[in-house]
């Protein structure tokens, strides 16, 4: 297992070639209170920046965009039916998607959690 | 997703700055101004906190005035649709500027006053306003734009029971009225109004004394601070108009569903900017409305979403939409063709590509509770 990050503040978990995919606490805490969360169908092809899923405050909505290129496996259903989840567990039950990844190279250009604090105290 | 880091240094500041950062404030650009969106309790506890009990806004960004003189009143009546001769010293209503089409270039509050109107008008349009104001009075009445006093406001159900402790002459009030009261030795301008379709209050105050009012007012137990997502959520579900959004330059009082600040007197009259397109409105419908529409699923529609009917004719535009807090769910208001603007017709909204099931429906969507 080992977690990466992208600059879109989304989390990878990889565990073999599947990436379980969330978001951060720091964008969540940008967001505020989420009210709406899609995830991807089962079965759907993304490629790598593909808008994955949305966010949705009461103020704004947001994609949640394809960190890596694979087919969907599963979407988190509990946090669609219920927002706060994500908000109350983002690194854990607050997952959005898992994804089989077509191009494992593509986690190379990812952060790890170390270079993902960092970049995270230069936007503040 | 993106987060949002841009303060530019050349946004005006309220005079209460130091104190919505004091408290933790998330500050935005608004209408050239460094405002409170929230605060740390989030625009969701925000909301629901006026519902039930008040809060504090601050409304500074928006632009007070005096239009002064024997004749203010008349001479105001030739830019809106409101009756202000019949109004009482002390009343307030809520008009709007009225361009030559019948369009609205802002909607404002005024208050009948002893030697004229007492003026309060949105942030954005604020010198725009003035500067019609000005030439569409010139040589009847006298502007005097405020700009050394902050504006507050003071919303939810218990909002009176608090006013009324710290000045006790504000418990007889009713909506729509003003008064001048001393508060702390304070000179307050209090209006009974607000924007968030509850009871409450705007009170003015000079800037210099704002942030000592403001902390009186916080040190109240009912008392929380809210920013301007809730103030913006607060007035969705009240049904309520924001301008530059759901009314425009291109939309009229009657498409608008407004039509009520056309005053009897005027509709017989006329006399006010486009009077001819909106007295033939009156008669005769329009082609368009501003409606309710009430998603189905949890999806919220926002500004700009597409509205069609159930065979894919694109029927209208919503003009302001979110997720209601007190409601639980989505809604949004906006302007369809007249034909389908009547409650429970059902439309799609297109979201993200997808249709998404919704009905018309009659607004507000919570009920007010103003005091009458």
């Amino acid at each position: 297992m080992s977690l990466k990050f992208t600059k879109d503040h989304e989390w990878i978990n990889l565990d073999g070639d599947i990436a379980t995919v969330g978001v951060t606490a720091y964008a969540l805490k940008q967001l505020g209170d989420l009210v709406f969360v899609e995830v991807p169908d089962e079965g759907r092809m993304l490629s790598k920046g593909d808008e994955a899923a949305v966010v949705e405050s009461v103020k704004a909505a947001s994609e949640v965009y394809a960190p890596v290129t694979g087919e969907v496996i599963e979407g988190n259903v509990a946090i669609t039916d219920d927002p706060a989840t994500v908000s109350g567990d983002p690194a854990e039950d607050g997952w959005f998607f898992k994804i089989r990844l077509s191009d494992p190279s593509e986690l190379d250009d990812l952060m790890d959690e170390e270079e993902y604090d960092v970049y995270v105290e230069s936007l503040d | 997703m993106s987060a949002e880091n841009t303060n530019p240094e050349d946004l005006h500041t309220t005079p209460l700055d130091g104190l919505h950062r004091a408290l933790g404030a998330k500050m935005v650009p608004f209408a050239g101004y460094a405002m409170p969106v929230q605060y740390p309790a989030g625009i969701l506890k925000e909301h629901l906190h006026t519902r039930a009990s008040a809060s504090l806004f601050d409304v500074s960004h928006m632009g007070q005035g005096f239009l002064r003189g024997a004749d203010a009143i008349q001479a105001f009546e030739t830019l809106v649709p409101g009756d202000y001769q019949v109004m009482q010293v002390g009343k307030t209503r809520y008009t709007v500027l009225l361009n030559d089409q019948g369009g609205i270039l802002d909607d404002l509050m005024a208050t009948r006053i002893a030697d004229g109107l007492y003026l309060v008008v949105n942030a954005a349009c604020k010198d725009q306003d003035f500067a019609h104001i000005e030439a569409g009075t010139k040589g009847r009445a006298t502007l005097e734009v405020l700009t050394d006093r902050a504006l507050l406001a003071l919303q939810g159900p218990k909002a009176g029971d608090v006013l009324a402790r710290l000045a006790p002459e504000t418990a007889a009030m009713t909506f729509m009225t003003f008064k001048e009261v001393a508060i702390n030795g304070i000179d307050c301008f209090v209006t009974r109004s607000g924007y968030t379709g509850e009871d409450g209050f705007e009170i003015s105050v000079p800037s210099a004394q704002a942030e000592a009012f403001a902390k009186l007012l916080l040190d109240q137990p009912e008392v929380e601070p809210a920013g301007l997502g809730a103030r913006d959520s607060l007035r969705l579900e009240a049904g309520l108009c924001l301008y530059g959004h759901d009314i425009t330059p291109e939309t009229t009082p009657v498409e608008a569903d407004i039509k009520w600040v056309v005053n009897k007197r005027r509709r017989e009259q006329g006399g006010f900017p486009g009077a001819d397109i909106i007295l033939d409105q009156l008669q005769n419908g329009t082609e368009q409305q501003r409606v309710g529409i009430l998603p189905e699923g949890r999806a919220p529609a926002r500004d700009g979403t597409e509205v069609q009917d159930l065979e894919g004719h694109t029927i209208g535009t919503i003009t302001s939409g979110g997720f209601g807090p007190s409601v639980g769910g989505p809604i949004a208001m906006g302007y369809v063709k007249s034909a389908f603007a009547a409650p429970g017709t059902p439309v799609n909204l297109i979201v993200r590509n997808k249709p998404l099931a919704a009905k018309i429906v009659k607004m507000p969507f919570t009920d007010k509770s103003y005091k009458v």
